[in-house]
């Protein structure tokens, strides 16, 4: 049993740890911004064909296959740079302070643009680019057979985790970012220039989403209708996480992980389930999420 | 005013496809999207989204199917009422638990059991057909069996009288003491329990109106396009049912059908040369319409209060 | 002996650590006019919450009429008698003034009705009623949220009429109001409650207010009360003349 389990569990683990890239950057803006960004997955897709028609062009014009790796960072940077601060900009600071029917409309509207965006963009063809994968090969462990590829994904995650936890406690971005949250009129009086701050969070949901989105081409290639699908696996994760909550994101995408994996190993029909159903069982109990806090109006 | 707006709507329907016969089928996929768009509006009058409520318009169009494929149930009357009963059965136990959330914990929530749905139509194959969906005959009228054109007939005229009641009841329903409770939920939930009023009563009817209207409308688009498949529930479905009923206003009945029937019929127009850029044409009017004519959105433009869940 | 209308027995509740109620025991005797007076923070409000149920105590139980009501919903309090009126109004602020009453007096008179309309010939007249009661028919088609503070303060007053409650909680009933008007908004008050026969317990920090129609005054301090009796005894109490009123 073990022997057949362990490889779920890898593949679950690095299938978690690409959506916590998108949901700590759904939850990032979200604790930030205060809004749920349902546009957020298109950023997911628009990094995963990003970093696929690099990674294509870099192999077809014979440069090394070695730049794949850097190519991946960068098409997630450049998605961020490019639609980052556009969007947050234009659209979304609009919706600030407005009910959250609206703000759930305008990025509605948002992600039904970029859908097409990207169709005339990127056609509707799959692309796959599995250079990073192929060059990293595999680790055989007693008799089992680990893509390296995916304890990379794994290790990444970690290591996202441990430096937006850095970012904010020791960097003076990081404690404008955190100030924010916590108080949004009382760091505007603190003199904090909230705009940047915005800017800023929003930029970084966007390269995470991304990011999680390039990641994922070596595995599984892009299609269109991906954006749609992650996004409701992103918004699941942090929802069970606790909207807001960084290492709630990522304690969430691990159950969400295993969960799948359990699904496949004893009830295959029910791996797409999965995360929709631990999200209703943990809203039940606990309609906050997992780490998410309360907060009663005063009369 | 909005009742003689109702019944001029109405008989502009009635003539139309005879007018232009090929309007027939997508003026009867628009009546049954307005239907599932005026029941998201009633919702969004107590402030709630729901990103998920295509998941009812997908049990009415699923009941249908099953009904005729297991339970052999062809008659065309049968079929809507049975269709709708179970669609309002699932919105009052759905809504049981969900009516206890708000704002972005009630878009969530529906948006999980949505997910959950879909997930289980497309998955389990032996049951549902899986991807491939569950094909649905053309249903007889009162024993008779019709030919498809003439059912279709039968289809929209029935559909739009349907369509007609319905929003007549809406209408009713929106002005009265429940309906009025039903805003008073957006603007001040803690003065109306003040007043002894359960919201959780009064947004569950408000939850099975409008997971009804939305099976209704279901079972009749699958009436129509003789099939049904998984990505009927599917999230962006329930996004668009939203869009339907913004574009088309939600302060009164007659608007999500208004924003249905120009919705359809221009994407049946565009069809040629505008196929490719549907979403982002819709996506960009949506925006457009938030923007600038704020007051189709019927206080929902308020800034936000923080709310319990 | 008659039982209270209502009653809190040792009531404690505690906001992060602060003891917001330590221990609070009231009664209030069917037809009295009860004022609370206090500090800033001492519990006033919250006092009243946890007679309605929107908050819940730590320990501690609420009668009325003997029965217990510590631990169920305002509107389910609300629907055994006791209505309120909020320190900031609370009213449907998208709707016209008389819409709101009409709501109020629908709420009482059954909600579920769901096909005639609200704006009907009975629940217009009684919603007038209750505006001309605190003197606001002439704004009656007004929005009510472009109504002076002054304004709402009245129609939230007269909101929770519309309940015909046994017992009215009113928190700072008179703030936001001109000093002139005062008098005559609780000349207004005092009538109307006489005329319904309702109980009827205010927050105040108009001491001058209090002494003149207050049939009780109890002063709270710290989450307790710290003196119980007739005002114009309690207000000459020394440690009362130091804490709360010495202040204002």
């Amino acid at each position: 049993m073990l022997q057949s389990l362990v490889p779920l569990l890898v593949d679950g683990l690095a299938n978690a740890a690409l959506i916590f890239f998108v949901a700590v950057g759904l939850t990032l803006v979200f604790s930030v911004l205060r809004i749920l960004n349902v546009a957020h997955g298109s950023f997911y897709s628009i990094g995963a064909y990003a970093a696929a028609s690099i990674g294509l062009w870099i192999v077809s014009s014979g440069f090394s296959p070695y730049l794949t790796f850097p190519a991946l960072l960068l098409s997630a940077a450049l998605v961020a740079a490019l639609f980052g601060p556009l969007v947050e900009r234009t659209l979304v600071r609009w919706t600030y302070g407005k009910s959250e029917a609206v703000q759930i409309l305008v990025t509605f509207g948002l992600f039904l643009i970029l859908e097409d965006l990207q169709r005339m963009v990127f056609g509707v063809q799959s692309l796959y680019e599995d250079t990073p994968m192929a060059l990293l090969g595999i680790t055989e462990i007693g008799g089992i057979v680990y893509l390296n590829y995916q304890l990379l994904l794994i290790g990444l995650a970690a290591v996202v985790i441990i430096g937006l936890r850095l970012l904010i406690r020791h960097t003076r971005h990081g404690k404008f970012l955190a100030a924010v949250v916590a108080d949004r009129e009382v760091s505007q009086t603190l003199g904090i220039d909230t705009n940047r701050v915005f800017i800023m969070a929003f930029a970084l949901g966007v390269f995470l989403a991304a990011l999680g989105g390039a990641l994922a081409t070596p595995t599984s290639g892009v299609a269109p209708g991906l954006g749609a699908e992650t996004v409701v696996l992103a918004f699941a994760v942090a929802a069970i996480g606790g909207l807001g909550q960084i290492e709630g994101a990522a304690i969430a995408a691990v159950i969400v992980g295993l969960a799948r994996v359990l699904a496949i190993y004893y009830a295959p029909a029910l791996d797409a389930v999965a995360p929709y159903l631990v999200m209703l069982v943990v809203l039940l109990i606990r309609p906050y999420g997992l780490f998410g806090s309360v907060t009663t109006r005063r009369i | 005013m909005p009742l003689l707006l109702l019944l001029a709507g109405l008989a502009v329907m009635a003539v139309l496809p005879l007018a232009v016969p090929w309007l027939q089928f997508t003026l009867t996929i628009a009546l049954a999207k307005g239907l599932a768009a005026l029941g998201v509006a009633v919702l969004l009058r107590a402030g709630l989204i729901s990103i998920g409520h295509a998941m009812f318009f997908a049990i009415g169009a699923y009941a249908t199917a099953f009904l005729m494929r297991d339970l052999a149930v062809t008659d065309f009357a049968t079929l809507i009422v049975a269709s709708t009963l179970i669609s309002a059965l699932s919105g009052l136990l759905f809504g049981a638990f969900l009516v206890r959330y708000r704002a972005i914990f009630f878009a969530m929530l529906n948006l999980a059991v949505s997910m959950v749905l879909f997930s289980l139509l497309a998955k389990l194959y032996g049951v549902t057909g899986g991807t491939d969906g569950i094909r649905v005959a053309t249903p007889s009228v009162f024993g008779m069996a019709l030919a498809r054109p003439v059912f279709a007939d039968v289809l929209y005229y029935g559909g739009l009288l349907l369509a007609g009641l319905v929003g007549f009841a809406v209408h009713r329903y929106l002005k009265s003491p429940l309906g009025a409770a039903l805003s008073a939920i957006h603007t001040n939930e803690v003065r109306l329990e003040y007043l002894g009023v359960s919201a959780w009563s009064v947004l569950l009817v408000a939850y099975t109106l409008s997971a009804t209207l939305a099976g209704l409308g279901g079972a009749i688009a699958a009436m129509a396009i003789g099939h049904v498949v998984p990505e009927f529930a599917f999230w962006t479905e329930s996004g668009h049912i939203v869009l339907v009923a913004v574009l088309g206003g939600i302060g009164g009945v007659v608007g999500p059908f208004a924003g249905s029937i120009f919705l359809e019929v221009v994407q049946t127009l565009a069809v040629g040369f505008a196929a490719d850029a549907w979403n982002l044409i819709i996506g960009l009017a949506l925006i457009g319409v938030i923007f600038f004519l704020p007051r189709g959105l019927y206080g929902l433009m308020e800034t936000r209060r923080r709310t319990s869940p | 002996m008659t039982t209270p209308l209502l009653k809190a027995e040792n009531l404690q509740v505690a906001f992060a650590g602060v003891k917001a109620a330590d221990g609070v025991n009231l009664e209030i005797a069917e037809g009295e006019f009860l004022a609370i007076i206090g500090p800033n923070g001492s519990g006033k409000t919250t006092f009243l919450n946890l007679c309605t149920g929107y908050i819940r105590p730590l320990a501690g139980e609420v009668f009325l009429d003997g029965r217990p009501i510590t631990r169920l919903a305002p509107r389910t309090i609300a629907r055994q008698g006791i209505a309120r009126a909020f320190q900031i109004p609370q009213l449907f602020t998208d709707q016209r003034l008389i819409d709101n009453l009409m709501l109020a007096v629908a709420a009482r008179r059954g909600i579920w009705d769901a096909f005639r309309p609200l704006d009907r010939r009975t629940h217009r007249d009684e919603a007038m009623q209750l505006l001309s009661m605190v003197g606001l028919e002439d704004v009656a088609e007004q929005s009510a949220a472009t109504l002076p503070e002054g304004l709402r303060k009245l129609a939230d007053i007269a909101i929770a009429f519309a309940l015909k409650p046994r017992l009215l909680l009113l928190d700072e009933p008179t703030s936001g109001v001109s000093a002139i008007e005062r008098f005559g908004l609780m000349e207004t008050l005092m009538t109307a409650l006489r005329q319904a026969r309702v109980t009827a317990l205010f927050v105040e920090h108009d001491m001058e207010v209090v002494e003149r129609y207050a049939d009780r005054v109890v002063v709270w301090d710290q989450g307790r009360v710290m003196a119980d009796g007739k005002p114009d005894i309690v207000l000459k109490d020394p440690r009362v003349l130091q804490n709360v009123v010495g202040v204002a």
